[in-house]
């Protein structure tokens, strides 16, 4: 097969650049019998494997970003069934009460309300967010924003995105299960995960809940190596690590996280899978008795399951948050025309985000019943977490501060990323004080925070890294006017829905109940009204996201076409065609600068490309920040 | 192409206002107790959170509008009005990075170490008050079972006395309950008095609580436990004083007493 061959040469490629770089200094590549510029092989012609079993890192990018925008569109709906449920409390729901549940009067059985929420959790998190940030940018961008042909591993790559598919299909069992989809929320605590009668969801949606993030997560450790090995071994001749673009910083740190994370979880989901299918007692204490179910031997820690999640999933956190930092700070010092502020300390940001990400997972856990004295001990951690990021925060306005800013969609979307993250930082300062934390614990305070977070940072670098990098990735524009309606709706309704959840949560209203109205105190006009308000703005944010569909399909076929740079920006992959041809670059490139010179004195154009040598004029750069 | 700093600003103003609003709204700001004087919370370790998430509150506060005051400045006075203006080519300051790693470093430590206080005064054993437990309380699917100790004021024994989803105790004195799970994880949450601690399956854990306010309160749980998980609400009675409390343990003792007859009666009518 010529992909075998492909593949064969191709690692050897790998190892010769590796040797290269591996000294610092690349030699001369376009001559000698063993350089970059002989192993350009022919593109498969097989349809099958060109677009759909391929080894090329942009094919398998793409094909995370259109399985990542699916299951967008399904968590979003589940999101708004959860609306409409708290907005209006078992009052028919349009379409799902028709076809699901006639024969209970049109009314939702209160246990579909935590399928729905369960789902909705689940399949952004594990199905939109990571697959987008670190699937599809992290594969489209990473070889070429480092000046390199493929990944280091090209069929390890396409069997990462191949173990999603096997994901998704455990995923739909778990709807069509006996009992229906899981129903222990995205975190599945024991022993309401564990024990079979729990809960209906527990009977056998939970089992396949577990085989689908097993094969996620399998797949994002195959990336997650990748990743690594590629930023190390793969840069172009003269791009040192100092010179990496920070979208490259984001992913290869994500990479770590992920590697040295997923694990933890992956060990903790197969825990869970045996208690539950082969009657092991790793989180059951002793002669344990769910729903009068036959008591279990025992022996367990349930505790034991909320140490091994928030192990992986407090890292998640920064996995989900982090490769959007990187995009935004491209995407803003782009368009600000002005070196990122700070680059260095950016960096050393990151790096201080992803190593206090591994000794924070206690503050999920202040009112478990934990010992309260390691709560402490978290507490400080964790507010020492919010530092970084603060950081980050100030460098992304000192850059913004004395540029030449164009505000168009991806600009946009990257300064709402840096507004709205500042919101969820600062929210995150009362969770992690642990008394503060007794209060607002589990309720929608949570909720506001993590969605600023994760809507209001990650989403939003996601649409500005879809209008910032989709010219490269189809060679055409995404239609401007749009895409600016799109982001001003977004961003109002996105505010609309989300910012009141802060108020309602510190008023003390749970998350994960399917009717509020059965507490006194949140039965008032106020909450009621809150409720309604941002139900209503649920459901305007979700069809505005019709209009990014329509310019996404549309320009795909018929935007604009697109030059090779069409931002004037200066990372190495503007400066192949758009798209960009199958094994990137003819000849590979020599990297003379930072990433972020622009408006670099005494030169005619605004930007400079990496590729492109100093001036002199220019002088020597700032070696302290960047 | 500046005017979209007044979208920025319009979120940063709506931020600030929905906040400023919720100080004066029942519904809005942090529950209150049964007198509806919403602002003074009724419990000693409802003062103390509450008035440090006010701390909190001011410090994030002036934060988030001096950021945003940054960027919406920022968005309106550098964005490209066209004319031939260039950026600034500059890579960035130790001083100012040195700057705002200190002062954030400080206050964040700060912020913490003020908690620590209210951390250990409500749930550290070493510096709970020494009494007696009011109750064992069990979260099961989907009520809350509290067992009261009795007239023999020992847990487990005959005369003790079992209720469901009600809780009584005594106004300003402090309450000592042993919270346990029967079934999965649940979570006892008093959002009155600022109180929450999960329900853990194999380990039970001490919850201590006060309320300067006598009358009705709910107890919550706020930890998902299944398919009922919304409505596993509890009553919450506090008494005006100890004679209160124990003329209604008294007569619930008898009332008790009537239905194990009753339950006997029931087999013999049969």
């Amino acid at each position: 097969m010529s992909t075998e061959m492909d593949t064969k040469s191709h690692d050897s490629h790998g190892i010769s650049s590796s040797s290269t770089n591996g000294h610092g200094h690349g030699h001369d590549h376009g001559g000698g019998g063993h350089g970059h510029d002989d192993h350009i092989h022919a593109e498969p012609t097989n349809p099958l494997f060109k677009y759909v079993f391929s080894t090329d890192h942009k094919i398998i990018g793409i094909q995370f970003l259109f399985s990542g925008l699916i299951f967008f569109v399904l968590g979003g709906l589940l999101a708004l069934a959860v609306r409409w449920q708290l907005a209006w409390p078992w009052s028919p729901m349009p379409i799902l009460s028709k076809a699901l549940w006639a024969e209970q009067g049109f009314r939702m059985p209160p246990e579909y309300y935590n399928k729905l929420f369960t789902m909705h959790g689940t399949v952004m998190i594990f199905y939109v967010i990571i697959p987008l940030l670190t699937g599809a940018f992290g594969n489209f961008l990473i070889p070429l924003m480092i000046g390199a042909r493929d990944m280091a591993f090209p069929k390890l790559n396409m069997y990462s995105y191949w173990c999603m598919p096997p994901s998704f299909v455990a995923l739909a069992m778990s709807f069509m299960a006996d009992g229906g989809s899981a129903e222990a929320g995205w975190t599945s605590y024991p022993t309401l995960a564990n024990s079979l009668w729990s809960t209906p969801g527990s009977l056998s949606g939970q089992t396949w809940w577990l085989v689908a993030l097993l094969f996620a997560g399998v797949s994002s450790l195959m990336g997650s190596i990748n990743y690594m090995t590629t930023i190390i071994m793969l840069r172009a001749p003269g791009m040192k690590m100092f010179r990496l673009p920070m979208t490259i910083w984001a992913m290869f740190i994500t990479a770590t996280l992920q590697a040295f994370a997923l694990p933890v979880l992956t060990a903790a989901l197969i825990m869970q899978l045996l208690d539950r299918t082969v009657g092991t007692n790793f989180f059951s204490p002793a002669g344990w008795s769910v729903a009068n179910a036959p008591a279990v031997v025992g022996g367990g820690q349930t505790l034991l399951w909320q140490h091994l999640f928030w192990f992986y999933s407090h890292p998640a956190v920064y996995i989900m948050i982090l490769p959007g930092m990187g995009i935004v700070s491209d995407i803003i010092a782009t368009f600000s025309r002005k070196p990122l502020f700070g680059y260095k300390p950016m960096v050393f940001a990151i790096a201080g985000i992803a190593g206090l990400g591994f000794i924070v997972w206690g503050h999920h856990m202040f009112q478990s019943g934990m010992n309260p004295a390691l709560g402490a001990t978290f507490m400080l951690s964790t507010m020492m977490i919010a530092l970084p990021s603060a950081i980050k925060v100030f460098n992304w306005l000192g850059t913004m501060w004395g540029g030449k800013i164009t505000f168009n969609s991806a600009m946009l979307n990257a300064t709402a990323f840096v507004a709205m993250f500042i919101i969820g930082g600062l929210s995150g300062i009362f969770m992690a004080a642990t008394p503060i934390d007794m209060h607002i614990h589990d309720t929608y305070f949570i909720v506001a925070h993590i969605h600023y977070v994760l809507f209001g940072g990650s989403t939003f670098a996601i649409f500005a890294g879809i209008y910032f990098w989709f010219p490269k990735m189809f060679g055409r524009m995404m239609n401007e006017p749009l895409g600016k309606l799109h982001f001003f709706l977004t961003f109002i309704f996105f505010n609309g829905t989300f910012f009141l959840m802060h108020i309602i949560g510190m008023h003390g209203h749970p998350r994960r109940i399917a009717d509020p109205t059965v507490y006194a105190y949140l039965q008032g006009a106020g909450i009621t009204g809150m409720n309604q308000f941002m139900t209503i703005n649920a459901l305007l944010l979700g069809a505005t996201q019709i209009l990014f569909a329509a310019n996404f399909f549309w320009s795909i076929f018929a935007g604009k076409r697109a030059g090779a740079n069409p931002w004037n920006s200066n990372s190495l992959e503007w400066a192949t065609d758009s798209p960009p041809p199958y094994y990137n670059f003819a000849t590979i490139p020599h990297v003379y600068n930072a990433p972020y010179e622009y408006s670099v004195p005494g030169m005619e154009k605004d930007f400079l490309l990496q590729t492109e040598p100093r001036p002199a004029a220019a002088g020597p750069l700032d070696p302290v920040m960047s | 192409m500046r005017y979209w700093s007044f979208l920025f600003a319009l979120a940063a103003v709506f931020s600030v206002a929905v906040f400023a609003y919720s100080y004066f709204d029942p519904e809005w700001w942090l529950p209150g107790g049964p007198s509806g004087d919403f602002r003074h919370p009724v419990s000693t370790a409802g003062r103390e959170i509450d008035s440090l998430f006010s701390i909190v509150l001011w410090i994030t506060g002036i934060v988030f509008i001096g950021t945003q005051v940054v960027l919406v400045w920022a968005a309106y006075r550098y964005s490209d009005s066209g004319d031939a203006r260039k950026a600034t080519y500059f890579h960035g300051s130790q001083r100012l990075e040195v700057i705002w790693t200190i002062i954030p470093a400080a206050i964040l430590v700060f912020i913490a170490l003020y908690q620590m206080g209210t951390w250990a005064s409500v749930k550290f054993k070493s510096e709970a008050p020494k009494v007696l437990p009011l109750a064992k309380v069990t979260g099961r699917q989907f009520q809350w079972v509290i067992r009261y100790p009795g007239n023999d004021t020992k847990l487990n024994t005959s005369d003790d006395l079992v209720l469901v989803n009600d809780l009584h105790f005594v106004k300003d004195k402090p309450a000592l309950i042993h919270l346990e799970s029967g079934d999965v994880l649940h979570s006892f949450f008093l959002p009155q008095l600022r109180i929450k601690q999960d329900a853990v399956p194999g380990l039970t854990i001490p919850v201590w609580f006060d309320t300067d306010q006598a009358g009705k309160y709910e107890l919550v749980c706020a930890e998902l436990c299944g398919w009922g998980h919304y409505k596993m609400r509890g009553n919450v009675t506090v008494h005006g004083s100890q004679a209160e409390f124990d003329a209604w343990m008294q007569s619930a003792l008898q009332e008790q007493a009537r239905d194990q007859v009753a339950l006997a009666g029931g087999v013999q009518g049969r």
